[in-house]
């Protein structure tokens, strides 16, 4: 497997200049094209048996042009001649459509990426499919075996893939690179009072040799499982919550959803207009790391070729920029972030406490380890989301807790957080420790 | 009528000369091999088309073409899969000889002759992408854009999307199933925002079905969705906080089915059924809601965007009785998972695409109506929720715990509807849901056309419905305490 070298990358970077060639010769002012391939091998085994084998092998290329300043894109699966002039054709066919838009047009040649840095993304994982099988079977046995209540399984699964990335635009720039990312996860049922309760964990990194072991993640897999046991409701209430580390990276990202500029300049944020703005308390920071090596959220340059760049994104609880491709950025009259695509590794920076230690401060609250449904208001802000995790007493979880939900507005959660823990999990593209949030409604019987 | 099966036949593997003798050679190779039960091919050729407007006008447009086959072999419990995107008889022939890794020892299989599977004529074997010229599929964008903003001056951004699917598939199993179909879909989606005062708020609405563009043409369809948009935002400027806590809340008809979906439709999925894993395992000809409750998945409905001709796996859909009289009578089955359990497909066997393995999903998921008007149901409540619209939703299945988040609602005070209330999640058990249902309404309906159902990052498009609910005790996840 992981065999991507047939044809060649130097074919495929023809391609992008075929196409780019084609809309030329169609009369395209501009043209951009990306190609991505991906193969991999994915593998699941459930109660101590193989369940499903599975072998990835993708190809997609995405083309867009400009005719004058109208916009029209297409794509497709199939890399033949015939195919490349014929979705270049459908996207030009759709440009002579398209109403005129001055903001439209390729990012600024002066921001590509002329000039990249090896991210170091690439560790092609050399492992067959027996192999692969062994390890998920090792994952699951240590959580199977972890404790008698572990009565079911969903499984473990072991994957692995590679891929090759190609962007190309008419300012003359091309650039690609090879990734990869290979994962590892386990998923088993606990039972107690004839209750069932599930959870899962997993591994995720560009290089195998930083996966965990397949005995910790089955291990880590069935103790989350078995501490959900016997969970009950709470009583409706005003308290302080505490999300651990994987639900702070949501709350981050409702966060970076809203200073996007989509939906920026369609005023559909309930942070509109709030860059120079105190929105997290005054000891908060964050920041836009694009260059970590090895990184999941590395990227030498964004898609549109424009050069990612290391950036502080909140200083001192205040906002430092908006996250813009060229487009909204135009549409904002200001100038793009390298963010076409998203974020590239954003770290909130880690406090010193652990999580027992924010449980202490927490004293008496929620500790959510779970969140559940989209009721997530992206332009009032309002949060309102299905939550299960651990009822807190002076600093000790005393029992878990399911079926309630916790409810506030997004703008005040922020201003109300207390304290981000150490505790943070790098294998994220947000990476952030827990965070305590001051106070929340949680309604429950 | 064209018939789909030859349509398909045509589109797909005759201009890769494919034929029937190649199918069964390829199938035959995977039998012959040790302990595999059964194989199946899947083409796929799909065509899409989407259009945006913002701003007033249509910006965007793009075209995509997505081909391909994939290759499945079973053995016992065990599953192998490969897939290749091209349709040529090489990259069949390679995808299969890939997953013949997963053979054991054992019995050789065999291949049953292919023999054509008809499937229902629920819709036409259309080709929507060409269905309206580009010229009036802007103007019908452009239309529902002025209709939005010539509602209220309130009105601050429009953004009004069209999308065609021209989805062609064809299966080959070893069984002897060949069966083709032609799955023509077209959404249209408006979405508004609006300020008053400074404050500002979202409304969505929008529909579809497996027709040509021309459906939004119809009854001023896509007229009524700018008109829908526009009314939940404005209403929800004066949404006051939602309350907090448990309490009756009574369901308007139609979308808010996906109550059903996540409370009872996933967890009766035969896979998390045979497994174990799901809430509701072992628990057919139990009680499992009030007697006022019957629910259906019914892939056979015309033209709905939840329904189809055949399944994934070619067997033809059905209505299957999920719950009757609140008594729990069958699992949705594809045929790896009905096999296992000893009893047949339901024809549930549905996967995203020719990339992806088919597995038991959802079609149309309603409940059948009861026999109370609505406004008795709402005159019967003292104080509670009256919820209309919803967002999506999410299940546990093995928890059982679900949630769905209202976009509109409203508090009942004394049988009357009170002050519009701002979005909240509500949040119950699946096996517990439906046994408090106190009053089933007369008004039957099906949703619009919009719903996307995802399970292990598979998305395939469904539908609900329901008539009014009245369920006595369900946690509202609002603010005001």
């Amino acid at each position: 497997m992981n065999d991507i070298s047939n044809p060649s990358p130097q074919e495929y970077y023809a391609i992008i200049e075929t196409v780019l060639e084609e809309a030329r010769r169609l009369g395209a002012d501009a043209a951009e094209a990306a190609l991505s391939l991906e193969t991999g091998l994915s593998v699941n085994v459930r109660l101590g048996e193989l369940e499903t084998l599975e072998y990835h092998r993708d190809k997609g290329l995405g083309v867009t042009v400009y005719l004058g300043e109208s916009k029209g894109s297409a794509s497709s699966s199939d890399l033949s001649r015939a195919a490349i002039a014929e979705t270049v054709r459908a996207a030009c066919d759709i440009a002579r459509y398209t109403g005129a838009d001055p903001c439209h047009g390729l990012a600024p040649r002066e921001r590509m990426a002329w000039d990249y840095p090896d991210l170091d993304l690439d560790h092609p994982w050399p492992i067959d499919a027996q192999a692969a099988i062994e390890r998920a079977l090792a994952c699951e046995s240590a959580a199977r075996d972890f404790d008698r209540r572990i009565v079911n399984s969903e499984g473990a699964s072991v994957s692995s893939h590679r891929g090759l990335h190609i962007y190309g635009n008419s300012h003359g720039f091309i650039g690609g690179y090879p990734s990869t990312r290979h994962s590892l996860s386990c998923s088993v049922i606990g039972e107690q009072d004839q209750a069932m309760q599930r959870d899962y964990w997993y591994s995720t990194a560009r290089d195998p040799a930083q996966l965990l072991a397949p005995e910790e993640v089955g291990r880590i897999a069935a103790e989350r499982t078995v501490a959900r046991l016997g969970a009950r409701r709470l009583g409706t209430r005003q308290a302080p919550v505490l999300f651990s580390a994987e639900m702070a990276a949501g709350l981050i990202g409702h966060f970076l959803r809203a200073i996007r500029g989509g939906a920026l300049y369609r005023q559909a944020s309930f942070l509109l207009d709030s860059l120079g703005q105190s929105l997290f308390p005054h000891w908060m920071q964050m920041s836009e790391q694009p260059h970590l090596p090895a990184a999941l959220g590395s990227a030498p340059f964004d898609n549109e070729g424009v050069a990612t760049r290391p950036r502080k994104l909140v200083d001192d609880g205040v906002l430092q920029g908006y996250v813009l491709d060229s487009y909204s950025a135009r549409r904002l009259g200001m100038e793009t972030t390298g963010n076409a695509g998203g974020v590239h590794n954003l770290v909130v920076e880690p406090g010193e406490q652990d999580r027992e230690a924010l449980l202490r401060e927490m004293g008496s609250g929620l500790l959510v380890t779970e969140l559940m449904g989209q009721g997530v208001n992206g332009v009032t802000g309002d949060y309102s989301r299905g939550a299960a995790g651990f009822w807190v007493e002076h600093g000790e979880i005393q029992f878990p807790v399911e079926e309630i939900t916790i409810a506030g507005n997004l703008r005040e959660m922020y201003r109300q957080i207390l304290a981000v823990g150490a505790d943070v999990n790098p294998q994220r593209n947000i990476r952030t420790g827990s965070i305590l949030v001051q106070n929340m409604t949680i309604a429950g019987e | 009528m064209t018939d789909s099966h030859e349509l398909a036949r045509r589109l797909i593997v005759a201009p890769a000369g494919i034929g029937d003798s190649d199918l069964e050679q390829v199938l035959g190779g995977l039998m012959s091999q040790g302990g595999i039960d059964d194989a199946d091919v899947y083409f796929q050729l799909s065509r899409y088309q989407s259009w945006s407007l913002e701003d007033g006008r249509v910006k965007e447009g793009s075209h995509g073409i997505d081909q391909g086959v994939g290759v499945r072999a079973i053995s016992g419990e065990k599953t192998g899969f490969a897939y290749a995107d091209e349709i040529s008889l090489p990259a069949l022939r390679e995808a299969s000889g890939t997953v013949r890794a997963i053979a054991r020892q054992g019995q050789r299989g065999r291949v049953r002759a292919l023999r054509h599977t008809a499937g229902h004529r629920l819709y036409l074997p259309i080709d929507p992408l060409d269905s309206l010229p580009v010229e009036e599929k802007i103007r019908l964008l452009e239309a529902v854009d002025a209709e939005a903003r010539g509602l209220d001056s309130r009105v601050r951004q429009v953004m009004v999307s069209l999308v065609g699917v021209h989805d062609v598939i064809l299966v080959a199993g070893a069984d002897g199933t060949l069966a083709g179909d032609v799955r023509p879909l077209v959404r249209m989606s408006v979405s508004v925002v609006a300020e008053q005062d400074g404050r500002r708020e979202h409304g969505a609405s929008g529909g579809g079905a497996r027709v040509g563009f021309g459906y939004f043409l119809e009854q001023e369809r896509a007229l009524g969705y700018a008109r829908e948009a526009v009314r939940q935002a404005l209403l929800n400027l004066d949404a006051v906080e939602a309350p907090a806590g448990d309490m009756t809340v009574v369901l308007g008809p139609g979308w808010p089915g996906v109550l059903l979906h996540e409370a009872v439709g996933h967890g009766l999925e035969g896979d998390f059924n045979r497994k174990g894993s799901s809430a509701f395992a072992g628990r057919l000809g139990e009680k499992v809601a009030s007697p006022l409750c019957t629910v259906v998945d019914d892939g056979t409905l015309e033209r709905r965007r939840g329904s189809l001709n055949i399944d994934d796996e070619g067997t033809p859909t059905r209505c299957t009785t999920l719950i009757e009289n609140g008594v729990l009578k069958n699992y949705m089955q594809d045929k790896l998972n009905a096999r296992l359990m000893g009893t047949v497909s339901t024809g549930n066997g549905r996967r995203e695409s020719y990339a992806h393995l088919p597995m038991p999903r959802m079609t149309n998921t309603y409940m059948l109506p009861g026999e109370h008007q609505p406004e008795e149901i709402i005159a019967s409540v003292q104080r509670g929720l009256y919820a209309v619209n919803f967002g999506g939703g999410q299940v546990d299945i093995t928890s059982g715990k679900f949630v769905f988040s209202a976009s509109e609602a409203y508090l009942i005070e004394n049988g009357k509807l009170a002050a519009p209330v701002r979005g909240a999640t509500l949040i119950g058990s699946g096996p517990e849901v439906l046994t408090r249902v106190s009053m089933v309404g007369n008004d039957l309906e099906l949703d619009q056309g919009v719903g996307t159902c995802g399970k292990d990052g598979q998305s395939v498009p469904v539908g609900v419905g329901q008539p009014t609910l009245r369920i006595d005790g369900l946690t509202v996840g609002g603010t005001s305490t």
